[in-house]
């Protein structure tokens, strides 16, 4: 980030240093009178670093490639020629793109008069444009310009004359504002979105002293020409509105990149965060903070399950911004923007701040005290125990700490099983995977080895959107030509396009049968190649949470494991997921992998836990909890960070709710849980405690506390929940977990066996039917991005994806609207006609006026309706704007009274299944109404390439136009 | 035989000729003959020939071309290619425009022997994008040559295949830079390459590249045609053959003439009837507004690298601009440094910062409202961008001030006081009737001096 350079050369150790005998690959040279060796290829810039010697500069970025712009890191440098003469070079060199060589020797500032000279030029020089506003400029006092100017500038400048100016600021984004005159220029921002992220939104333009950074401008650029259109409109009526001061609305819509899409990256905060002046800065954080009077604590990111390493700055409690950590193991230095931006939600105005008890004159929650709210918290629970048992649900947020606290006092002091963290489609098969292979397994894939696996194969993951850094180490392995990538999807993401990804093709649902076809028989296509790449040493097979969703997926998933001796890691999407499958928040599995049903565990655990036993019947999942919940069965629920709309029905849940006799809710904000709880008791939102997050790696990603809060974290307030239950649960403080964990150490038994499902046949798709794809985009309505509404600005705009027959069997043209209809409700959205399968319908699962699980009560694999919506009916606007999350509930219902010609124009009820294989030939298909929409059979035969699509990194050979074409003009 | 005559044409000869642009005007002279000679010949003797001749880079920085093909790896089986460079932009210059207009069948023939001695199979012309009527002439010579077979597959029945593409440039002068020619053919932002890796082992699209000027590929047939002692029968032991030499400004017949290296200013003056009448030379630029000036003092300096090296200064590219006592140094080098401002890419600090800078400053002093510490500062920014900037241009941009304020330190001091146009009123410099171009902008800078 900056360029601080630590000293490691102690005094006396620069002796120790010459000494030292080159080895292999190093070669030897001088800096300052001081040897070095370093391996060959290195910069002298980071071998001077190597002896603590800080050489000044500004376009170099360790983890970016050289481009020696800036030039101020000029060096004087001499090199031995062939008689090994030591010859001068004429002129001073920058240190940042000249690689050492043996025997040369480098003179930098600190020695040499030329050196010096060059910099503080180059310094004066970097200095006449910048507008020196440092007292008002965000980056003031952690500024590399700033400090460099002070440490290796001129006291006073030359300059009398009228500097370059440009109006101030732009809006790259909704997030990000350019203050062009600030700017040196040093492209940093440029090379980051085009070496690591792939999106490069913004360029240079213009040249000599009018070059600037921007987004494709006609203004800037000169030319006459409409705008190519705007995105990321505010969107109005968000909860941000509640939360944002007056007047601090985005400034005006972001402008389409420059390659025609709209601008929609998720990693450019990282360019504020590299910038070496205050050229970028974040829309929220401006002109709220000074760097000097920030404390910073550093903590890990609670967005997903990688475990970046982030920095928090907070003032007098506040916290004002979150930083990327440098932590070169897990997310090097960067973090995607909803880890970076999206923090308001922790101390949002909806916070529970004292516990709540229902009154039972009206009904409301009202304030009590923590006695009291235990109390009555604890006799509920017991009573409920005693009728019928208590279900417990952590959620899936949770540090390891938390959820072993769940683990335990579930088993303990309510004597279930019934406890599951898992709040999305889940199934007994997911259990069995997790139980075989993820719990105890510690480490074994990691962030490294994704960037030299020869293969990945991605199987119902979108690395970009559900596991942000993930795909830009997956990106860094292709770029160095390490690394193929493999996604088993029904449709090649801008994501997969980025990391020049080979799509298996897959219909929702079909994913088993898919992957069970990976193998060396199969013919030549993807499936082959695939099966080939992972038969690679190194290989590995990157599984995401919403195969469980797919019946024999995961079962596949270890088949094919097997068949190629591919590595397989599990990466689900939420931070708390791995850690409460290793502390035992499952029906099955209690901590560390230990089987319900082994008894020599429950013994050990038992006697860990000074009880006399365990229940020993394994206990039931979050679905058949709530339905048990629901219908009576089960009288109390314990449940912490819960959002009903993340579950596969939420009406069950939220009928579980109701039904229950007893609800406690642990929760940071008032939620649809509390509204329905019977005491409330608050927690503490992650800055504000102490824990362990497991990524999912499974590597300990500890943090501390950031800010000093009267919140407690969940396992405390759960130690002394049981304590009022008269139960001494023994983890008060973190301390007392890690003791407690430490003491219990790994399991060594038989751990569950895994899954061994068949694949399903698909299911069967009626006329105007579809089987719905959906997925997590990065920046949706969730909950944990409330009151950020700059961050909002920048998500991607809610669309359908349909094939191109798939659309014009419903009539739909491209951009035109779509209604996706079930029984529960529909959807209203603008449709992009994709390269995918046919009859698959693809939904982002939670985006603003997209609510797939709440409105449809439908998941990836379901079967929905699609029918076509007229202008008349929806307006242009209907789905196409985001309409808030609060409008959540209100597209609970269906938008469109009458949805129109349910019964497409093709369709005559010919029941058929959705082939998901490369080599499918739909000619197979028995559809006369095919010909009746004009479709071209024939072009079918293009359907073989576009299984066999390996799509390219910059997306220009992503030839969509023939596809396109068969729909649109049929034969 | 006529006279004796200090003059060598050989790209000239027949420029005179009538529709000398044709191919079949080019044939009836010689033309095609290297091309037939090199063909029969073993690539690596081509090489050998070109090598024995002595030829250096006629772009200016003067590198024996021989050397320069004799740097791309051994072939790896995947293509080379040779890339000229007809980005012709500096001031003053104007040899490889006029070639390309009279002769454009030349630059045709030596594009294919020397893609035939490096073993490449697609050719680049990069045309600089003003010059239109160059660009078509270019255009219709490939056209011809495709036609007779010089071109395309199986050259006269040689096996030997090559394509020719003429690309546009969009108007920079940075893009004379070979390497950000190169980012500039391949559709990118025109800015140079950071090297190593140099071109020729890693230039057009990644691959092995000669980048060759425009005058040095054309001379490239005459070699071949009449061997390398012939060549070297011109100029000077290390500065062999012949070369255009341009003159320009306040000289009686401006124009190109065609001579052996080593020819000096006062010859060549004597040829073009000498400084215009009445006046006498003040400064002139030996190769261009890059190179530093020399005065009358330098008349007899030998135009050949060695010697214009030795004496301050570079051979450049023989644009030779001739300024009589009549001509404000310090207005000259502002004009040009405003160039160098204007054209500079941006891409790192000292040109794009430093001619920013000095722009503003030399305009104070031509105003007659320099300050004394100005021509200190001038001279030091100079130095912080000499040497200190990413690729050549910058450090071209300081030679003209460095060198003006070496000889004629007094007219920057007067600066400091007097207007440019007061000391050296502008319309006795002009050929033409002078007609300011922003009227009365000197007289408002002159009054608010006051």
């Amino acid at each position: 980030m900056t360029t601080t350079t630590t000293p490691k050369t102690a005094p006396g150790e620069g002796g120790a240093l010459a000494a030292r005998p080159p080895q292999g690959d190093l070669v030897t040279l001088t800096i300052d009178e001081v040897e070095v060796a370093v391996p060959k290829g290195t910069l002298v810039i980071r071998a001077a670093e190597q002896v603590g010697i800080q050489i000044p500069r500004f376009c170099d970025h360790p983890l970016l490639a050289p481009v020696g712009a800036c030039r101020q890191c000029l060096v004087e440098v001499s090199t031995p020629d062939r008689e090994g003469n030591l010859k001068a070079m004429p002129k001073p060199q920058a240190s940042c793109t000249l690689e050492a060589t043996a025997g040369m020797v480098v003179r930098t500032q600190r020695s040499s008069a030329v050196a010096e000279k060059a910099q503080h030029g180059v310094m004066e020089l970097l200095l006449i444009n910048h507008p020196l506003d440092c007292p008002v400029c965000d980056k003031g006092g952690e500024c590399p310009l700033q400090n460099q100017a002070m440490s290796n500038g001129r006291a006073t400048t030359r300059f009398v004359d009228v500097k370059r100016t440009f109006p101030k600021p732009i809006a790259i984004s909704t997030e990000i504002l350019l203050d062009r005159e600030r700017c040196i220029l040093c492209q940093r921002c440029t090379r980051f979105s085009r070496e690591i992220a792939g999106d490069p939104f913004i360029d240079l333009q213009q040249r000599g002293a009018a070059q600037q950074i921007g987004t494709f401008s006609p203004e800037v650029l000169g030319f006459a020409g409409e705008l190519p259109g705007t995105v990321g409109e505010v969107p109005q009526g968000t909860t941000a509105d509640a939360f944002a001061p007056a007047g601090d609305a985005p400034r005006g819509p972001a402008l389409a990149d420059e390659s025609g899409r709209p601008f929609a990256s998720y990693f450019s905060g990282n360019t504020i965060q590299i910038c070496p002046v205050g050229a970028l800065t974040n829309a929220a954080y401006r002109f709220r903070a000074r760097p000097f009077d920030l404390v910073s604590t550093p903590s890990i990111a609670e967005h997903d399950s990688c475990g970046s390493a982030i920095r928090i700055d907070h003032r007098r409690g506040v916290v004002l911004r979150r930083l990327a950590g440098d932590d070169p193991v897990v997310n090097e230095e960067w973090i995607t923007d909803k880890d970076r931006f999206a923090f308001t939600w922790q101390s949002a105005p909806d916070r529970v701040t004292t516990p709540l008890v229902r009154d039972d004159a009206s009904g409301e929650l009202v304030p009590a005290s923590w006695a009291e709210a235990l109390e009555i918290a604890a006799d509920g629970l017991a009573a409920a125990r005693r009728s019928g048992g208590v279900g417990v649900l952590p959620g899936g947020r949770l540090t390891v700490e938390d959820a072993y606290a769940y683990a335990k006092l579930a088993r303990v002091a309510l004597g279930t099983n019934d406890v599951d963290h898992r709040v999305r489609p889940h199934s007994a098969e997911e259990e069995a995977f997790l139980g075989a292979h993820v719990a105890g397994a510690g480490v074994t894939v990691t962030f490294a080895d994704l960037e030299t696996a020869p293969a990945v194969l991605l199987v119902a993951l979108e690395a970009e959107e559900e596991a942000g850094v993930t795909f830009l180490r997956l990106r860094k392995g292709v770029l160095a030509g390490a690394t193929r990538v493999f996604s088993v999807a029904p449709l090649a993401s801008r994501g997969l396009e980025r990391l020049s990804g080979t799509l298996v093709p897959a219909a929702p649902g079909t994913e088993a049968e898919v992957l069970d076809a990976v193998t060396d028989r199969a013919p030549s296509g993807p499936l082959a190649d695939t099966a080939a790449a992972l038969a690679a040493p190194g290989a590995v097979v990157l599984v995401g949470e919403r195969l469980a969703g797919v019946p024999g997926g995961l079962s596949a998933v270890l088949r094919l494991a097997q068949r190629t001796g591919a590595r397989v890691a599990w990466i689900p999407r939420r931070a708390g997921e791995r850690g409460a499958v290793e502390a035992g928040a499952l029906p099955a599995l209690l901590p560390g992998g230990r089987p319900v049903a082994d008894a020599r565990a429950r013994v050990d655990l038992a006697a860990q836990w000074d009880v006399e036993s365990l229940p020993a019947t394994p206990g039931r999942a979050t679905g058949a909890i709530l339905a048990a919940a629901a219908a009576g069965e089960i009288a109390g629920l314990l449940v912490g960070g819960v959002d009903p709309a993340d579950l596969p029905d939420p009406s069950l849940a939220t009928a579980a709710l109701d039904r229950a006799r007893f609800v406690v809710s642990l929760e940071v904000r008032r939620s649809a849980v509390t509204e329905r709880a019977d005491v409330v008791l608050p927690v503490a939102p992650p800055s504000e405690k102490a824990g362990t997050y497991l990524n999912w790696e499974g590597r300990p990603r500890a943090f501390a506390q950031a800010l000093s809060s009267t919140a407690m974290a969940d396992h405390r307030v759960l130690d002394a929940l049981a304590d009022a239950m008269g139960v001494d649960l023994g983890l008060r403080t973190t301390a007392d977990v890690h003791a407690e964990l430490d003491a219990l150490g790994p399991w060594d038994g038989l751990r569950l066996a895994p899954p061994q499902e068949p694949a399903r046949e698909p299911v069967v798709v009626g006329p105007g039917q579809a089987v719905l794809a959906s997925w997590h985009t990065l920046l949706d309505a969730g909950r944990l991005q409330d009151g950020e509404a700059f961050l909002a600005g920048t998500a991607k705009r809610p669309v359908a994806r349909l094939s191109a027959a798939t659309a014009a069997g419903v009539g739909v043209p491209d951009r035109g609207l779509v209604q996706v209809s079930t029984d529960a409700g529909a959807v209203v959205l603008p449709v992009v006609v994709t390269d995918m399968p046919d009859h698959v319908v693809w939904l982002p699962l939670n985006a603003p006026g997209c609510a797939v699980r709440a409105t449809l009560h439908a998941d990836a694999g379901a079967l929905v309706h699609l029918g076509a919506v007229s202008a008349q009916v929806a307006g242009p606007d209907a789905g196409a704007r985001p309409t808030g999350r609060r409008a959540r509930g209100a597209t609970a219902q269906p938008r469109v009274p009458d949805a129109g010609p349910r019964e497409p124009a093709w369709g005559v009820g010919a029941v058929h299944r959705v082939d998901p294989h490369a080599d499918h030939d739909h000619a197979d298909h028995d559809h006369a109404g095919h010909d009746h929409a004009g479709h071209d059979h024939a072009g079918h035969g293009a359907g073989h390439d576009r299984a066999d699509h390996r799509t390219d990194g910059d997306g220009t050979g992503h030839d969509r136009g023939p596809q396109h074409g068969r729909s649109g003009t049929g034969a | 035989m006529a006279a004796p005559t200090p003059l060598a044409p050989v790209l000239s000869a027949h420029w005179d000729a009538r529709r000398s642009w044709t191919l079949a005007s080019y044939e009836q002279h010689g033309g095609y003959e290297g091309l037939r000679r090199a063909l029969a010949l073993d690539p690596s003797e081509v090489l050998t020939t070109v090598k024995d001749s002595g030829l250096r880079g006629r772009g200016g920085a003067g590198f024996p071309t021989g050397m320069k093909w004799s740097f791309l790896p051994a072939p790896d089986g995947g293509p080379r290619y040779l890339v000229v460079n007809a980005d012709e932009s500096e001031p003053g210059t104007c040899k490889d425009i006029p070639t390309m207009l009279a002769s454009p069948q030349s630059l045709v023939e030596g594009s294919i022997i020397t893609s035939y001695a490096i073993g490449c199979r697609h050719a680049f012309i990069y045309v600089r994008g003003e010059v239109l009527h160059v660009i078509r002439r270019l255009q219709r010579a490939v056209e011809e040559a495709y036609a007779a077979g010089y071109l395309g597959e199986d050259i006269l029945g040689s096996g030997y295949s090559l394509d020719i593409t003429v690309h546009a440039g969009a108007g920079a002068y940075i893009c004379g830079e070979e390497t950000a020619l190169l980012d500039s053919l391949e559709g990118l932002r025109g800015q140079p390459r950071l090297k190593p890796p140099f071109p020729a082992v890693a230039g057009l699209y990644a691959r092995p590249t000669v980048v060759n000027n425009v005058e040095t590929i054309a001379s490239v047939p005459g070699i071949l045609r009449g061997g390398s002692a012939w060549f070297r029968s011109m100029g000077t032991e290390k500065s062999a053959g012949h070369g255009l030499f341009s003159l320009s400004g306040h000289v009686t017949r401006p124009g190109q003439y065609e001579a052996p290296l080593g020819i000096t200013l006062r010859q060549l003056l004597d040829l073009a009837g000498g400084v215009r009448a009445g006046h006498e030379l003040k400064f002139w630029t030996p190769g261009g507004s890059s190179t530093p000036i020399f005065t009358a003092e330098h008349l007899d300096t030998p135009l050949d690298y060695e010697s214009v090296g030795a004496a301050g200064s570079m051979l450049g590219t023989r644009a030779l601009q001739i300024f009589d006592e009549t001509t404000s140094v310090v207005r000259c080098v502002t004009r040009w440094t405003e160039f160098y401002a204007h054209e500079s890419c941006g891409k790192c600090t000292p040109c794009r910062e430093g001619t920013f800078w000095l722009k503003q400053v030399l305009r104070r002093l031509e105003a007659g409202q320099g300050t004394p510490q100005d021509i200190d500062l001038l001279l030091d920014t100079c130095d912080n961008i000499l040497g200190r900037a990413f690729c050549a241009l910058g450090d071209g941009a300081t030679s003209p001030i460095t060198s003006a304020i070496k000889y004629f330190r007094e007219e920057f001091e007067a600066g400091m006081h007097t207007p440019a146009s007061v000391l050296f009123p502008p319309e006795r410099s002009s050929l033409f009737p002078y007609t300011p171009r922003e009227a009365g902008r000197g007289a408002q800078l002159a009054g608010a001096a006051h």
